[in-house]
């Protein structure tokens, strides 16, 4: 059985990559099981979508713990742990990340045993990563080395069709692209066991010990704890405030900001709340003196790093 | 007939489609909301000719749903956890109209503390209702059990409303092949809604009388509908044998996997049985007696069926993914009955598991086997186990270590952990 997870953040298009691999393997003769499975359910929060192919039935349900393939397609979410990339990767098991960086610097910073390729993405296109699904799901198909391009050609003008020609054809390119860059590692992602476990394996039960209902109740009464989670985690872009060109109106972005993360300081200048600011950019839209800009968090982060370096 | 990759609320979908559901009173509710979504987005495209309309509560949906088919209509509806919490007053007062209908009800685990994923808590707070309950396994049999909820619900000896539970994310979300089967053989098997002595219409009013007082007429209808209930069985194995011969896909209302010379067998209802069949195929693999029997339907109780399974295995373990607070689990409570006093019934293992969309892996499975066999060995049932491991016990005093250090810098009582 094939198992494959891929990994992004909401409104990458993962979920529409797992569903075009899982239809290309379907019209490839295979039995097929593909799922998202979000948490936050919001743009910009981590996703991740999995596909099981076989030549038989699949009874197999739930998150794939061992997989043969995991495709990242923003590389700001293997550092975040909640996201869980790095979850049961072996050493067959092959990991291919969507990135800007060369793939002697994930093989240096991760220590895999198994292999590291890399999709590479323009610097321009970091920001909205609009295609990335399609050359996600094309590199997997071709990684994977069963699947023909007329079978997942066919999937992803299936899986597209719904957004219009202009989507499905742009999606098709860069399909293609990924598909043709990848043909030196065809047939790289090896089938993985039927059984995904052996039947001497045994859990670690324990008892769940009795506790007063002080401990065990769902309870914390504390104020503002949703200070404590980081949702700028979910930010692919970043509004950047030229303080030069603010005129310190004191109220616009800040009161239009729907998530309260730009507060005015004493000297009326707006201060943007990194931690929490998604990324929407409506300050960037009804800002009066267009003083602020976007760009790609990647880039900014880049910088930032550059930039603490003695 | 075409096999096409969908989802299980697509599936579900496609079930009312295809029973040509002429009315859809909808609120939405995550993991439900995709079933509504793709049944309006059809009535939209005009492919399916049917009145959907959103209801202010899940409350009034289920009233409506009742109201509706007591004009004859055949009606479809759909919700999921709190939101068939919140429609418990008329859930109970429709299947009293024995009002036929079908719910698909997308399981998910209740709060508090609130969660998204599935558990069947929900669909057994709905347990004696008066609602019958098929439990599917796959986006297959979510499509199929639809189309024969039709035909059991709407049977003059049932007349009971019928509630198709499909488990949240595993299978809601989750796209497998599906045969979806040509409109016409649909027709054929399952012809338009013959309401009989119903026919409610707006133009003729009418008041259904269903105030009683003194409990005789009050125990008359109430048993009448306990006794269409149990009638569902017989009627069940008619309309699954004609399904069975038009589509070649037979169901019963027990599934019985890999069980007849089994020693060990595993019982559990829901999306999770089909990872017990792979357990249940690396074991006899490796040599060992072990089967799966699986309740699709859980009302009426197919007690005799079950019987029928398990008499004659030395050990089960049966596997409750929901949790009567004070009691244990529920699957395991009515088992216990079912076989209370029959020769050479096995002794039972209760297991716990799937709390919350808590994953089962196949150690687990491969464990259960091993305190079921010993259990029969020694004759003692086993103290019931919550499938809980040492490392999640490490993430919640993770979780709890925060929740002390929040509670200290609030000022507020420390909880000695």
């Amino acid at each position: 059985m094939y198992r494959i997870r891929f990994h992004g953040r909401g409104g990458q298009g993962m979920k529409t990559a797992s569903r075009i691999l899982g239809t290309a393997f379907f019209g490839s003769g295979f039995e097929v099981q593909d799922a998202p499975l979000y948490g936050a359910e919001r743009r910009g929060a981590p996703i991740f979508a999995y596909v099981r192919a076989a030549r038989r039935p699949i009874h197999e349900r739930g998150v794939i713990d061992r997989p043969d393939l995991v495709v990242v397609a923003d590389d700001t979410l293997v550092p975040i742990p909640t996201a869980g990339v790095m979850a049961g990767l072996g050493e067959r098991s092959v990991l291919l990340v969507a990135t800007g960086e060369e793939p002697a610097v994930w093989r240096d910073r991760l220590q895999l045993q198994g292999p590291i390729l890399t999709l590479p993405i323009a610097a321009e296109e970091r920001a909205e990563l609009r295609f990335v699904g399609a050359s996600c799901a094309a590199a997997a198909a071709r990684l994977i080395g069963v699947i023909s391009w007329a079978d997942l050609e066919r999937a992803t003008q299936q899986e597209l069709a719904p957004l219009g020609e202009t989507v499905v054809v742009e999606n098709l390119r860069r399909g293609r692209a990924a598909w043709d860059a990848f043909a030196p590692h065809e047939g790289l992602v090896v089938e993985g066991a039927e059984a995904a476990s052996q039947v001497d394996e045994r859990p670690d039960w324990i008892e769940l010990p009795f506790e007063a209902a002080r401990i065990s109740a769902p309870d914390i009464h504390v104020a503002a704890t949703s200070t404590e989670v980081r949702t700028g985690l979910w930010r692919t872009i970043r509004p950047v405030i030229d303080y030069d060109r603010c005129h310190r109106c004191t109220w616009v972005c800040s009161t239009l900001c729907p998530d309260s993360a730009i507060a005015v300081d004493t000297e009326g200048a707006p201060r943007i709340d990194l931690d929490h600011c998604k990324g929407c950019m409506i300050c960037v839209a009804v800002c009066p003196t267009h003083a602020i800009e976007t760009i790609p968090e990647g880039e900014a982060k880049h910088a930032e790093s550059e930039e603490a370096r003695p | 007939m075409s096999r096409m990759l969908v989802t299980g609320n697509a599936a579900a979908a496609w079930g009312a489609r295809l029973a040509r559901a002429d009315y859809v009173p909808a609120f939405p509710i995550t993991p439900q909301t995709e079933i509504i979504e793709t049944l309006g987005g059809w009535i939209e495209a005009g492919e399916l000719d049917a009145r959907m309309v959103t209801l202010d509560s899940e409350h009034s949906m289920l009233t409506a749903a009742g109201a509706a088919a007591a004009t004859g209509v055949r009606v479809f509806t759909a919700t999921s956890s709190q939101g068939l919490l919140y429609a418990m007053e008329m859930i109970y007062t429709v299947a009293g109209w024995r009002a036929p209908f079908v719910l698909a009800n997308v399981s998910r685990a209740l709060a508090a503390p609130i969660t998204l994923e599935p558990d069947h808590n929900d669909v057994l707070a709905a347990r004696d209702s008066g609602f019958l309950q098929l439990h599917a396994a796959t986006c297959q049999e979510v499509l199929d059990l639809t189309l024969l909820a039709y035909r059991l619900s709407e049977d003059e000896g049932v007349r009971l409303p019928i509630i198709v539970n499909l488990d949240g994310f595993y299978l809601s979300f989750t796209r497998e092949p599906v045969q979806i089967p040509e409109p016409s053989a649909v027709d054929a098997f399952l012809p338009a809604f013959d309401p009989g002595g119903l026919g409610f219409s707006a133009s003729r009013p009418v008041s259904q009388a269903v105030a009683v007082l003194g409990g005789g007429p009050y125990s008359y209808f109430r048993y009448e509908m306990h006794e269409a209930a149990r009638n569902a069985l017989a009627v069940f194995d008619q309309v699954a044998a004609d399904f069975g011969d038009r589509f070649g896909r037979h169901y019963s209302p027990v599934e019985s996997y890999r069980c007849d010379d089994a020693e060990i067998a595993f019982v559990m209802m829901g999306s999770f049985a089909t990872k017990a069949k792979d357990a249940v195929d690396q074991l006899r693999d490796a040599g060992q007696a072990v089967g799966l029997v699986r309740p699709r339907m859980l009302r009426p109780f197919p007690d005799q069926a079950l019987r029928d399974a398990l008499v004659g295995r030395r050990g089960v373990a049966v596997i409750d993914q929901n949790l009567s607070m004070g009691l244990g689990g529920v699957l395991h409570t009515e088992l216990s009955a079912a076989l209370c006093g029959v020769p050479n019934a096995p002794v039972l293992a209760s297991f716990v598991g799937g709390l919350g969309g808590r994953d089962i892996g196949a150690s687990e499975f491969f464990a259960m086997v091993d305190v079921a066999r010993e259990a029969a060995r020694s004759g003692m049932p086993p103290v019931p186990r919550l499938l809980y491991t040492r490392s999640e016990l490490r993430e919640m005093r993770k979780l709890q270590g925060i929740a002390a250090a929040e509670r200290a810098a609030a000022g507020q009582p420390g909880d000695g952990a």
